[in-house]
């Protein structure tokens, strides 16, 4: 009786291992963030735009928001910024803007040649602001609760069907619960 | 192979001697240079090569040239000098990278399985062999004239 069971057993635990570790949906390379459900690291930077200004996303709370990792020698950043203005023109929720190790010319260039999706945008050239969220790529997209809380992570270019399908949903929750 | 390089011109073996020699300098030295404190610059050493490279995951950050790896190096360098603990800046680390920045994830209830499973297949491997062995010995002899079909 073992003898055929617990083969039987092993093969079946092997494939649901297999199912699991060689699903093709799966993407390998993708971590989840520790921070979900964790307060928003706070920040104070200078405003890209002004540098006499400070962004900080103290301002914030209250507010449901939306929070941006973006860079202009990022090409997928690129590429999701039409997405972006797209989100903005809805005025569902803020977007606040973090300029990741890049060059303050370049990325008043960028905003002004493509159009500026942004409530704000903090300069992080030093990268300690990005260390502190836990970003490890660009572009990076983060959904912040009223109480300050990260809600949701998505990491790579932001695209209608995402904004749709894991955005909205998590908005209109943060919105009903009071959170 | 060692006629090869006894083959080398003497200046151009010197040469490359010393560009191999630079890199692991250069390398050594991090980013910044030498950390002034020799005990640090080894807790430096050691720290960086325990912590996943995000952006080339199958590399650590000392050995990583990504911006971002850089930029961890730099903070674990500052983290040193304003004298925090190795356990401080791993428990920064795991904060916001998760356990996957470790390279030696601690013992807990999520990694139980990783590392007892070494064991586990050990034992069932050590259980199968002792039945094999087992069975073998409950066999007849091959010479056994009771056993074998008659001749």
């Amino acid at each position: 009786m073992w003898k055929y069971l617990l083969p039987g057993a092993a093969f079946l635990g092997l494939i649901v291992l297999f199912a699991f570790g060689l699903n093709p949906k799966r993407d390998i390379h993708e971590l989840p963030s520790p921070l979900i459900g964790k307060p928003a690291p706070e920040f104070t930077l200078t405003d890209v735009l002004d540098k006499s200004r400070t962004v900080s996303n103290k301002a914030l709370t209250g507010h449901v928001y939306v929070f941006n990792v973006w860079a202009t020698w990022c090409s997928a950043c690129r590429e999701e910024h039409e997405t972006l203005l797209k989100i903005a023109s809805q005025h569902v929720v803020p977007i606040l803007g973090l300029d990741w190790n890049d060059e303050r010319s370049r990325a008043q260039l960028w905003l002004r040649e493509l159009g500026d999706p942004y409530e704000a945008v903090g300069f992080d050239d030093k990268g300690r602001v990005a260390i502190n969220w836990g970003v490890y790529g660009a572009p990076e997209t983060y959904l912040v609760d009223r109480r300050g809380h990260i809600l949701f992570k998505h990491i790579a270019p932001m695209t209608m069907g995402v904004w749709d399908r894991e955005f909205l949903p998590r908005i209109a929750a943060a919105r009903r619960g009071g959170a | 192979m060692s006629r090869g390089f006894a083959a080398m011109p003497a200046a151009r073996a010197a040469a490359l001697a010393a560009s191999l020699f630079l890199t692991v300098a250069a390398h050594a030295a991090g980013d910044h240079g030498l950390l002034a404190n020799p005990a640090l610059q080894t807790r430096y050493e050691h720290i960086t090569q325990q912590l996943r490279c995000l952006v080339c995951q199958n590399e650590t950050i000392a050995d990583s040239n990504a911006e971002l790896a850089a930029e961890l190096r730099g903070e674990v360098r500052q983290m040193l000098l304003a004298g925090k603990s190795d356990a401080a800046i791993y428990r920064f680390m795991k904060a916001r990278y998760g356990e996957f920045v470790l390279y030696d994830p601690p013992l807990d209830a999520k990694t139980v399985f990783i590392w007892g499973a070494p064991f586990a297949l050990l034992l069932v491997g050590a259980v199968v062999i002792y039945r094999i062995v087992r069975f073998r010995s409950r066999m007849p002899l091959d010479d056994d004239p009771s056993s074998g079909p008659p001749a």
